[in-house]
Order: structure tokens, then C-alpha cells, then sequence
């Protein structure tokens, strides 16, 4: 019988033997595809395993950590002032991953960028724990609360951004409604609860909604500022005073609909300065028309209509088409029609106009921090474009001041600072069924330089439709986030 | 394999017992001191990874354990003073390993929160204790293995009554998805599977000494192959359609494969004809590919096999569908060649049954690669030690019974360890010694008991024949 079991011993041993291949192909040729496969929860638990770095504004954090109670992940992200920096900081959930700032700059948040790898080797080898970067933002505290308490105060729906016009450094970016982000970074039934809530199926004021950057809405009447851009740089105008060949009533090329203005305002053959201070449609309509599609459509895009910006927080692309008629262009001037920009993009346009000329990319990743501080990458300021030259740049600057010191935009005069501006009116729904939109853009001037522009919508659902004016809404937010600037700075 | 040699030759002669084998019993205490102090050592060790400090229970789970170890070593001392000096200590080191992997599952507050951890080591410790009482009377009792054979028939009832309690109305209990193979009795669960595999195996080899002639002799020969006659087909077929019967109504495949197994390997020692294993082969395969195209439970656990990405996937939405086998993988390639160190990995993640069936993800992922293949090794000893032990028994029905009590230990391994690691599909069955559960402790040191006894008689020297009235005559050549 001894001759079987020694062939039934082999057996066995083989056996073993193809247990051992096995393992071998699992832990050791396998190990990595399975160790690093995303569907992995040790992916995630190691993720949230050491506090994340934080985002800072001011040099003061905006986020924090907390250590979770229950769960195996250890630390969730925390937000101070939540709702108001949630447009810049989006979210970073252990249940619904992460958005906006939080998802670009994950890497250095968590400790798992290159650039931090050798350091990582160096915590490894000494038994440190992993410790995440922080992103230093351009943001202004001090603007970005003007912005979300003038939002929230007005309590309805709106957007605000801020731009330093002569770097492009984000320094306010406010969306209302808000969410809180804390409330849905756990893991916890109170999260589940709270994301249900914020889900756009459930809550009509979809409050996850970035408005500064996501949103596009038709910017109404401070489109003319860059159809009075459009003008100066084809040369169809000179100046601001010359007076421009504009019939009153004007009937749209092409069609028998004479376009309307808001009341009786002195707009036959006004000037543009004129015509920018009573914001005539007649006027920038026929400018419009008159330049015709291909030129306008070349000077929005200068202003950056038409592309994302990437700050690096994506932001949707404006519009502005490139198939229309003229009396469809005459509508597109004065920004309605397709026309639609983001609160961002309109920031973009008074930023350029108070720069000289010279549009600056915009972004807010000042640099990005090594977790003992040291500096990994500092992001350098970058022209864009230039989409207006000096001089005529000047030429708009003293229009739009006009507009401030005695047209619509009275109600963002700042004592002892020299404001431009141009409120907007958009009409929205059907046949302008819905309340209009109420927009501001502005800038301040300080001596020689300007420390801000600044783009205000306001979609205010329950005021009086005949209450609705760029200047009577959104104005005064607009002022508040120049004022913070500006005082910010002494 | 030369001691079975020499006693087959020289077994008769009166000097050659004198010389006697050395017992070795203090190379198995040494053994056994390593066997208790490396679990002791793993267990401190899971504490300082977890708590950071020293676990209170440090020095009365190494008193229990070294307790329980010397115990078993002084009941072999006495009463199986020839014993293989191995299995014993083999056997201590992953029962202690395992009582260690399941105290540091306790500490999982995700397997406390769904009711798979939280006082189970305690529990382990008492089955260990009732297993190694079981060990000791094995030996006490069973002064002599043949004693078994006489229970040849009663076995074959035994096992038939075990394997189909699961199946009584009340009595079954059905905890884990899909296969029947627990009983309820009160408040405990037990696994009739596991002691009927010791109980089957002594019936077989009762049953296969004394048909083994007609087996091996009354064949016909055909393309090379012996081919039993029709009549003595009759017992493979039977046990055949038992394992059938086991898969089809108590969808437990590991069971079915295990028990089809042993014999198989049993009717081949016995007979010395490979053509056995042919059909075995041919039979196992055509029963399990049968079942498994149209029985849903053991089809699934193929799908989930072929492909457990999909069946994780489907785990998420679908109820019914399971997590564990890709957890498993995910567990074992997160431990990589080293391991991530006792405490430090996230095997509660497989969830349910963790501390069972699965636990040597656990050990893959804490342990690693290296720590895996020791595991490994310690269970090719073990059974490497049984088929030595087969080899060196001097009766049939005691290599018959070591063999298929080693074979089906293999087998066991290999299904178990092959089930969580992919190489096969999934079965309900337990790691012997490391996985958390009575049932299998306890049958696992009875069948350690009965191996531990076969080999003491093998070991043992010849008693002294009455001297023989023609001693002067013959010349005794000593072996140098």
C-alpha cells in the first residue's frame, strides 16, 4: 500500500504547492493593481486617514478637520463660515467625494502629490504620519463677507465676483443661496439627510449651485460696455463726446420692430458717454449692428466671451453667437438675445476696461504649501488679452465714471474714490415673463491704480417688478465689496 | 519510508526492538514552547498596534494557552510516548495564531457593530480547551486504533445521521448564505460536517481493508485501465450519489468535493488502482459541473468565482449578491509581501464571517505574503506528518485511516485556502485551527488525537516475542 500514499503524499504536496502559486500571484505580481484599485475602501480610509491640509485666505485658514466618531474613516473636512467660502471651496465628503478647489488641489491637500513624495518617503522612514499641503488663495476675507452679507441680506438669489484688475487675483467669489459644506463631509445618516436636502430634485433653490461660475445669465445692459469697446476700437466712434448717428424711434435692420428703451431718455444721436449714462438700447443696438456680428463677436471674445476659464475652478463659458442677423446682433449688443456671461466674465469686463486695457487672467491659487509651509508652486500673474487699447481704455473709464457720478449708477459712489460703472437690467423667462435680472459691474479707482472690479446679479423672485434696477439691487453690494477692498488695503 | 521497510523485514527478530526508537518527546516539548510564545508574542503585538499598549489578557492567554499545550503534551508523554513529535506543536501554533487573528477582529468596531466580533476569542479559547479535552481522551480511551474497526458499520450510520441533520425540519439552522450545514441546538450552532469527516473516514477504511481484495483483484483490464466489475462499483457509486445528495440539498460543495475526495483517495491507496482515480475524477467533475448548471447557490458561487468584480459590483445594488470574495482579494493584495503588520489592516471590510471562513485574508493582509506562506507550510507539515504516519503504520486499516484523515485535512486546506484566495470557487468550510468556530476546533484535535495514536503505534517498538526454541540457530545480523 506504501506505493499509492507516496504518489497520494505528492498530491498533497502539490496541492500546497498550487496554494502557494497562487498566493504569490495574489500578494505579490497582483498586489499592486489590488492594493491601488480604486473600488479598494483602503484607498479611501487611507485618504481620509491623516487631517487633510487646509485652504487658506488671509493667511487664516477657511477649513478645518474633525475626527469622526463612528466609521472607519478617521477625519472629515471641516468649513469655517461655510456657506459663504463654499463657492470657492467647494466640498470634500466621505460620502460624495469632492468638487471645485478641494477636488483640483486634492493632491497637495492629502499629502499624495508628487511634489510632496520625497517628503512622504522621509515621514515614512521616521514613523511621522502623512501630512497634507495647504492652498493659499487670493481671496479677500473682508471682500468675500461685503459680498455674502449683501446676498444673503437681500435674501435672494444672486452671485457676486471680485477681481484685482491688475493681476487677475480672484479676491471675492459669493453665490446665494449657500450650503454649508461641513454639513455633508461626514459619513454619517446626518450627511445622507443633508445631501438630500441640497440635491438640486429637492430644493428648487438648487444652493450647490455655484452662481459666480457655473451660471450664466444674460448680463443685459452692462453688455454695453464692451459694444461701446467694440465701437472705440473699430474706430466707428472717436471719442465719448462726438455725437453718433442714431435715429430715435430706431427700427432694427431687417425687420419692422423698432427696439425700445427704458422711458423717455435723450438718446437721438447722444453721444456714447451719453448714451452709456442713460443706457440707450437704440444706440448700442444700432453700434451693434453697425459693426456687425464678426466684430463684436471678436471684441467679446478678447473679454474672454465664449472660452472657460479655468482659475483653475472651471467656470462656464459665456455666449455669444456667431450666426446672427443684424437685427439679432442689434439684440446681442445690449446683451440680450443669446447673450448670456457668468458674474465672473462681467467681473472680467470692468477688470479690463480699469486695467488700461490689459485683461488679466483671472485665478485664485495664490501658491501652494508644503505642509512645514514651504512654497511648492506660486502662481504668476498672466495677461490674457488686451481687448481695448490705453487710450481708448481711458475713453471708457471716463464714460463709465460718468455713469457712477450722474447716470444710473448713482447709488455706487464711494466718498473720495473714483467709481466706474454700468447697472443692467436682463430680462429673463419667456417674453420677459419672469422678474428681470438686476446686474452691476464696476470698478475703483484709488489715486492712479484700481484695487477692484466687481460684478454684482441679483434675481430677485419677490420684489416688485418695477422695483428691479441694477442700480437699486445690486449696486449697493457692489459698493460694499469695493469699500472692503479698498479699506482692507490702509 | 525505510522504517516501513526495515519493520516489514525485520519485525520478527527479537533484537531488533531492543534498540528502540527514540519517543521525542522532548523535541516535542521544545516545540511546543516555540508553538506557545510566538501566538503569545503576535498577541502583544496586536495590542500595542491597536491600544498602544500591552493587552491586559497578555499573561492569561499565554497561561491558557501553555496550560492547555502542556496538558496535551503530558497526556501524549503518558499515554502516546512514540507519537510523530510534530503534530502537536503544528497544531498548537495555529490553533494559538488563530485565537490571536480573531482577538484582533474583536477589536473591529465595524464586526461589533454587525455582530461578528466582540468576545469571540474567549469563546475560541473554550473550544480550544473542549478540543484538546477531546485530544486527551482520544488518547486515553483509545488505547489502540483497531479498536475502531469494529465500528465499521456503526461509522457508516453515524456519518449518514451527521451529514443529514442539517436537513431535519427545526433543527437545521441556516446562517450563511445559502448552504446547510449547521445545526441548531439552543443557543449553539454546530457543523455535524466536521465530525462526520473523522467519523466517514473510519468507516471507509473498516469497510475498504476488507473489500479491498475483490476491488483491486476482480477487474478487467481495458485501454489500460482496470476496470471494476459492475458489482463492486456499487460502493463509489453510492458514496458518489451521497456527495450529490450533499451538494443538491445542502449546496455546499466544499462538503460534497471533501467527502468524494477522501474515499476517492482511500479506494486508490487501498486497491493500488490508478483507473479509481480516473473515475473519481471523471465522476467529481461530472457531478459539480451537473450541479452546479442548474443548482442557483452553487452556480452563483462559480459566477462570483469567474468573475468577483461583477459579483461586487452587483453586491452593492442587489441583494443576495456578496462582497466577500472580492474583499477577500482586495485584502490579500493590500497586505503585499510583508503584510501591513497584526492590527494594522482593514480585513472587517469582508464583514460577515471574517473571523471564519475568511480568516486567512487576515492573515494574508497583516502577514503578508511571507507570513501566508508559513501559514501555508504549517499545514503542508501537518499533513505531510499524516502521510508519514500512514507510511509508517504496520495494519492496513491504520494506514487506511491515517491517509484519509491526512487526505481530507489536505483537501480541507486546499478548499478553504484555495475558496478565499480565488483559485476555486467558495465554499462554506472553515481553516482548520485558525477559524473561529466549536465545531471545527474540536473534530480538528480529535482527528490530531486519532493521527497522534495511529502514529504512537507505529512508532512504537515491537513488543518482544516469546523466545523461540531455534534462537541459537539463527544468526542475527545487526544493522550497523
Amino acid at each position: 500500500m506504501n506505493k499509492p500514499l507516496r504518489r497520494i503524499a505528492i498530491f498533497c504536496g502539490l496541492l500546497v504547492l498550487a496554494l502557494l502559486i497562487r498566493d504569490n500571484w495574489l500578494q505579490y505580481v497582483k498586489a499592486d493593481t489590488l492594493r491601488e484599485d480604486p473600488d479598494n475602501r483602503r484607498v479611501l480610509i487611507a485618504r481620509y486617514a491623516t487631517p487633510r491640509g487646509d485652504i487658506i485666505v488671509d493667511g487664516k485658514s477657511i477649513t478645518g478637520h474633525a475626527e469622526t466618531t463612528s466609521g472607519d474613516f478617521k477625519y472629515k473636512r471641516t468649513y469655517k463660515d461655510g456657506a459663504m467660502w463654499a463657492p470657492v471651496t467647494g466640498f470634500v465628503s466621505q460620502s460624495y467625494g469632492a468638487t471645485q478647489l478641494e477636488s483640483i488641489e486634492d493632491g497637495i491637500l492629502t499629502g499624495n502629490d508628487d511634489r510632496l513624495f520625497f517628503r512622504n518617503t522621509l515621514d515614512m522612514l521616521t514613523g511621522k504620519p502623512k501630512e497634507g499641503g495647504n492652498v493659499v488663495t487670493t481671496l479677500s476675507a473682508a471682500a468675500q463677507k461685503a459680498a455674502y452679507d449683501g446676498l444673503k441680506k437681500r435674501g435672494a438669489k444672486g452671485a457676486v465676483a471680485a477681481i484685482e484688475p491688475s493681476t487677475g487675483k480672484i479676491l471675492a467669489l459669493a453665490s446665494y443661496p449657500s450650503y454649508d459644506p461641513s454639513s455633508i463631509a461626514g459619513g454619517s445618516d446626518s450627511d445622507a439627510e443633508a445631501w438630500k436636502k441640497l440635491d438640486k430634485k429637492n430644493n428648487p433653490d438648487d444652493p450647490m449651485l455655484n452662481r459666480a461660475l457655473r451660471e450664466v445669465y444674460p448680463p443685459g445692459s452692462t453688455f454695453k460696455v464692451v459694444t461701446a469697446a467694440a465701437a472705440l476700437e473699430n474706430g466707428l466712434y472717436k471719442t465719448a463726446d462726438e455725437k453718433t448717428d442714431s435715429p430715435l424711434p430706431w427700427t432694427m435692420p431687417g425687420t419692422t420692430t423698432q427696439l425700445k428703451n427704458e422711458g423717455s431718455i435723450p438718446c437721438k444721436n447722444a453721444t456714447l458717454r451719453v448714451a452709456l449714462q442713460y443706457s440707450c438700447n437704440t444706440v448700442f443696438g444700432k453700434v451693434g449692428s453697425d459693426l456687425g456680428n464678426d466684430k463684436m463677436l471678436e471684441e467679446a471674445k478678447k473679454f474672454g466671451f465664449t472660452e472657460e476659464q479655468f482659475t483653475p475652478v472651471r467656470s462656464s463659458a459665456p455666449v455669444f453667437s456667431d450666426d446672427m442677423n443684424p437685427s439679432q446682433t442689434a439684440l446681442s449688443s445690449i446683451g440680450q438675445y443669446n447673450t448670456a456671461a457668468t458674474p465672473l466674465q462681467m467681473a472680467m469686463v470692468a477688470s479690463a476696461v480699469a486695467n488700461n486695457g490689459t485683461l488679466m487672467k483671472p485665478y485664485m491659487v495664490d501658491s501652494l504649501q508644503a505642509p512645514n509651509l514651504d512654497t511648492l508652486e506660486k502662481t504668476q500673474p498672466e495677461k490674457m488679452s488686451e481687448p481695448l487699447s490705453a487710450e481708448n481704455a481711458q475713453i471708457l473709464q471716463s464714460m463709465m465714471e460718468t455713469v457712477v457720478q450722474k447716470g444710473t449708477g448713482t447709488t455706487a459712489q464711494i466718498d473720495g474714490v473714483t467709481v466706474g460703472g454700468k447697472t443692467g437690467t436682463a430680462q429673463h423667462g419667456e417674453n420677459n415673463s419672469k422678474n428681470p435680472y438686476a446686474w452691476f459691474i464696476s470698478y475703483a479707482k484709488v489715486g492712479d491704480s484700481a484695487p477692484v472690479a466687481v460684478a454684482v446679479v441679483v434675481q430677485d423672485d419677490n420684489a416688485v417688478r418695477e422695483n428691479i434696477s441694477g442700480s437699486g439691487l445690486a449696486a449697493p453690494i457692489a459698493k460694499r465689496v469695493m469699500e472692503a477692498v479698498i479699506d482692507s488695503k490702509k | 519510508m525505510s522504517s516501513s521497510t526495515s519493520n516489514t523485514s525485520t519485525h520478527h527478530t527479537s533484537t531488533i526492538g531492543a534498540i528502540g526508537a527514540p519517543s521525542r518527546r522532548n523535541t516535542e516539548l521544545a516545540l511546543l514552547v516555540f508553538a506557545v510564545l510566538i501566538p503569545v508574542f503576535a498577541y502583544a503585538n496586536v495590542g500595542l498596534a491597536i491600544n498602544d499598549q500591552v493587552p491586559a489578557g497578555l499573561l492569561s492567554y499565554g497561561l491558557g494557552l501553555g496550560l492547555l499545550a502542556g496538558v496535551a503534551h503530558l497526556v501524549v508523554r503518558k499515554f502516546a510516548p512514540y507519537a510523530d513529535p510534530l503534530m502537536l506543536p503544528l497544531a498548537t501554533l495555529l490553533n494559538g495564531l488563530g485565537l490571536v487573528a480573531i482577538w484582533r477582529l474583536d477589536q473591529s468596531k465595524l464586526l461589533q457593530s454587525i455582530g461578528q466580533a466582540g468576545g469571540k476569542a474567549t469563546n475560541q479559547l473554550i473550544y480550544t480547551a473542549l478540543g484538546i479535552a477531546l485530544f486527551a481522551v482520544v488518547l486515553v480511551f483509545l488505547k489502540d486504533h483497531r479498536v475502531l474497526q469494529r465500528y465499521t458499520y456503526i461509522s457508516m450510520v453515524g456519518a449518514l445521521v451527521l451529514l443529514l441533520l442539517p436537513l431535519v425540519p427545526g433543527l437545521g439552522a441556516n446562517i450563511t448564505y445559502g448552504a446547510k450545514i449547521w445545526i441548531q441546538v439552543g443557543s449553539f450552532t454546530i457543523q455535524p460536517g466536521e465530525f462526520a469527516k473523522i467519523v466517514l473516514a473510519i468507516f471507509f477504511a473498516g469497510y475498504l481493508m476488507v473489500k479491498r481484495d475483490a476491488l483491486a483483484l476482480a477487474s478487467r483490464r481495458f485501454m489500460g485501465l482496470y476496470l471494476p466489475r459492475g458489482r463492486d462499483l456499487g460502493p463509489i457509486i453510492v458514496v458518489w450519489m451521497i456527495s450529490i445528495l450533499i451538494l443538491v440539498f445542502e449546496t455546499d460543495l466544499g462538503t460534497s468535493l471533501l467527502f468524494f475526495g477522501m474515499f476517492i483517495i482511500m479506494l486508490y491507496v487501498a486497491t493500488e488502482r490508478t483507473s479509481w482515480i480516473v473515475f473519481g475524477l471523471l465522476m467529481s467533475a461530472a457531478g459539480a459541473v451537473g450541479v452546479a448548471s442548474f443548482e442557483p447557490h452553487v452556480k452563483q458561487r462559480v459566477a462570483a468565482w469567474l468573475d468577483p468584480m461583477r459579483e461586487y459590483t452587483l453586491s452593492q445594488t442587489v441583494p443576495g449578491h456578496s462582497a466577500q470574495s472580492m474583499q477577500a482579494l482586495w485584502a490579500f493584495g493590500s497586505g503585499g509581501t510583508l503584510g501591513t503588520g497584526w492590527g494594522q489592516g482593514h480585513s472587517e471590510l469582508i464583514r460577515f464571517a471574517a473571523n471564519s471562513d475568511f480568516i486567512l485574508a487576515t492573515f494574508g493582509e497583516e502577514l503578508g505574503l511571507a507570513g501566508l506562506m508559513a501559514i501555508l507550510l504549517i499545514y503542508g507539515l501537518i499533513v505531510e506528518r499524516g502521510v508519514r504516519t500512514a507510511l509508517a503504520a504496520r495494519d492496513p486499516f491504520g494506514k487506511l485511516l491515517a491517509i484519509g484523515l491526512s487526505g481530507a485535512f489536505a483537501l480541507q486546506v486546499f478548499v478553504v485556502a484555495g475558496g478565499v484566495m480565488g483559485l476555486i470557487p467558495l465554499t462554506g468550510m472553515t481553516m482548520p485551527f485558525l477559524a473561529y468556530g466549536g465545531s471545527s476546533v474540536i473534530a480538528n484535535w480529535a482527528l490530531i488525537g486519532i493521527l497522534i495514536r495511529i502514529s504512537d503505534t507505529a512508532r512504537r517498538p515491537a513488543p518482544a516475542p516469546a523466545p523461540s526454541p531455534d534462537a541459537e540457530m539463527t544468526q542475527v545480523v545487526r544493522p550497523s
